[in-house]
């Protein structure tokens, strides 16, 4: 579990508009609290600067010690082979789970805003369940199964693993969106002799879009960063968190720094991007409703 | 958030169709997916739970059978470690919420005249989550090390003792469970206080209250439902974590928690039963908890 919430929340947090714009005046010193805030992503910034910092130092085996700046490890990073194998092993498992977690989740979403069916709050337990439950209890209840109809593990367990955690978190995000849909633009899209398929492609599909990107983009820092199941359903398969942990005890190469680096540069830059371009299109709205 | 997207009946409910059988093939195949690969691994687990060695089996062979005696047998062995997952995730969840309601009222709340550095804010605080989980743990463990100059420096200053280690004890893992997890505490935090009403704040100071009294009168009840939804998304990942405090991570020899016990049963040493019967506890304890817990603050509609 990782990344969670977070994109969920900023895509809330674009679409909603708070009670008031005016800061509360009341409450601590007027330093103290912007001071803690400085201090505060100091601190949730450490570890992240210390990883990319040491994705440049010329380490012979183990990672520890500096021992001098080089950009060897950036340009060679498939010298340490068994990184980059864990690494595609990892974008593999993270593409796949990600597209069938969110057809799934994203069918469900639209199910349980718009229809009416039984069993209703059976249904909506069993997809808040697996968000409440403990990794180790996801991934050894799996790993359970598994044993029980023999089934070999690796890629394809760890997989059908990945699915099953993600489904969920699609579910809560697409369905913030269906639930901001207006009906009444499906409902035109009727009155004009759309057929049920063409106002599906042509207008939910589309206006549902930024949701289901936002899920998938969410399913798949879910999987890629995760674990604690993924190790209870690998067998010898290696996964890019596994191979970490693995390496642990001898020390990690400089090379897993650099994949970990790069990944982290790329999501900030996604995330920088869509923030921005939100804002500038809010700015714009509002110059036109003004 | 989470808990309370799935509420059934909310405001934003559109009048449902009727089309039930359009309903039934968009959620039949997610919906029995998570059976089969949810539901069904819950129910292996319990059947594991109960099972004993087959008689002159080879190691990790077992049969059904209803061993109950399984559950006194890891409780009596791992009681310590059970005890101690519950222990260093309450302490982990305080911490983490401590640290994060300041930063989430100040983002939520003083900052919101500036909504692009509120959301910039709010980048800074899930940064954590892009970089690898495992990775940032280790990078503590590195900065926190003996030969590290955080702690050389505090022991030059006397601040600890001269043969004192931080990774290794219990307070290192408790230190990488809060860390871990605080984004999970700031993000639902945030979005209660972003939406609190500050004129009921002026209220409270128009009515002769001092700045604390408002605090603890007006502004945490209203944030109730962040704090729920903080202390659970916090609670329920770091009691089963077993990151932390694994040996090569920020744990010692008597740091193991429950998820340590689990992993190494089930995958080292192939005591099925006895890892399902403890991960059946951590799930009844669990659940157990956060009902009281939602119950006592009275936010039982967030389930």
């Amino acid at each position: 579990m990782t990344l969670q919430e977070g994109l969920a929340v900023s895509e809330a947090v674009t679409a909603r508009k708070p009670a008031s714009r005016r800061g509360a005046r009341l409450g601590f010193g007027n330093w103290l609290l912007p001071l803690y805030a400085i201090i505060s992503f100091v601190f949730l910034l450490i570890p992240i600067a210390y990883t990319f910092a040491f994705s440049f130092n010329d380490s012979v085996k183990s990672n520890i010690v500096w021992r001098g700046f080089t950009f060897d490890k950036w340009l060679n990073v498939c010298d340490q082979i068994d990184v980059c194998v864990a690494f595609g092993n990892s974008l593999i498992i993270g593409i796949s789970a990600t597209i069938v977690a969110t057809i799934l989740g994203t069918m469900i979403a639209i199910a349980l805003v718009r229809y009416r069916f039984p069993f209703r709050s059976g249904i909506s337990l069993l997809l808040f369940l697996p968000m409440a439950t403990p990794e180790v209890v996801l991934g050894a209840g799996l790993a359970a199964e598994f044993l029980g109809a023999g089934v070999q593990k690796g890629l394809g367990t760890i997989i059908i693993a990945h699915i099953m955690f993600c489904v969920s978190f699609v579910v809560v995000t697409v369905k913030a969106r269906v639930s901001t849909l207006d009906p009444a633009l499906e409902e035109a899209g009727r009155d004009l002799y759309g057929s049920p398929n063409q106002v599906f492609w042509r207008i939910t599909f589309p206006l549902l879009l930024p949701g289901i990107i936002a899920a998938a983009l969410l399913s798949f820092a879910l999987s890629f960063d995760d674990f604690i199941i993924t190790n209870f359903n690998a067998g010898t398969t290696n996964t890019f968190p596994k191979y970490i942990y693995i390496s642990a005890a001898r020390g990690i190469p400089a090379e897993a720094n650099v994949i970990a680096s790069a990944v982290f540069l790329l999501a900030i830059i996604l995330v920088l991007i869509s923030q921005i371009s939100s804002a500038m299109k809010r700015k714009r709205l509002a110059a036109a409703g003004g | 958030m989470a808990f309370s997207a799935f509420a059934t009946g909310t405001a934003k409910e559109q009048a449902p169709r009727r089309k039930s059988k359009i309903a039934l093939l968009l959620l039949l195949p997610g919906i029995l997916y998570l059976m089969l690969f949810f539901l069904v691994p819950l129910v292996s687990l319990v059947i594991t739970s109960f099972q004993q060695p087959v008689p002159y089996g080879d190691i990790g062979e077992f049969q059904n059978a209803f061993k109950w005696e399984n559950y006194v047998d890891v409780v009596n062995t791992y009681g310590e470690h059970i005890f101690r997952s519950f222990a260093y995730a309450i302490l982990a969840t305080i911490f983490a919420l401590l640290f994060s309601y300041p930063l989430a009222y100040f983002i939520g709340v003083k900052a919101r005249r500036w909504p692009l550095l509120q959301n910039l804010m709010l980048v800074l605080v899930i940064a954590p989550f892009f970089i690898s989980f495992l990775l940032r743990t280790l990078a503590w463990k590195a900065i926190l090390s003996d030969e590290s100059f955080v702690v050389t420096g505090l022991k030059a200053l006397s601040l600890m003792a001269p043969d004192a280690h931080f990774t290794g004890t219990p307070a290192a893992v408790i230190f990488g469970l809060t860390y871990n997890f605080i984004p999970f505490m700031t993000l639902p935090l945030y979005s209660t206080l972003e939406r609190l009403d500050t004129r009921l704040l002026e209220a409270g100071s128009d009515l002769y209250a001092k700045p604390a009294m408002t605090f603890f009168k007006v502004t945490v009840p209203l944030s109730m439902s962040g704090i729920v939804s903080g202390v659970l998304l916090t609670f329920i990942p770091a009691a089963g974590d077993y990151i932390n405090a694994s040996r090569d991570f920020l744990g010692g020899t008597g740091t193991q928690m429950i998820g340590n016990v689990i992993e190494s049963n089930f995958l080292v040493t192939l005591n099925y039963p006895a890892a399902a019967a403890l991960s059946i506890i951590l799930m009844a304890v669990i659940l157990v908890m956060v009902t009281v817990y939602v119950k006592r603050s009275g936010t039982e509609d967030l389930l």
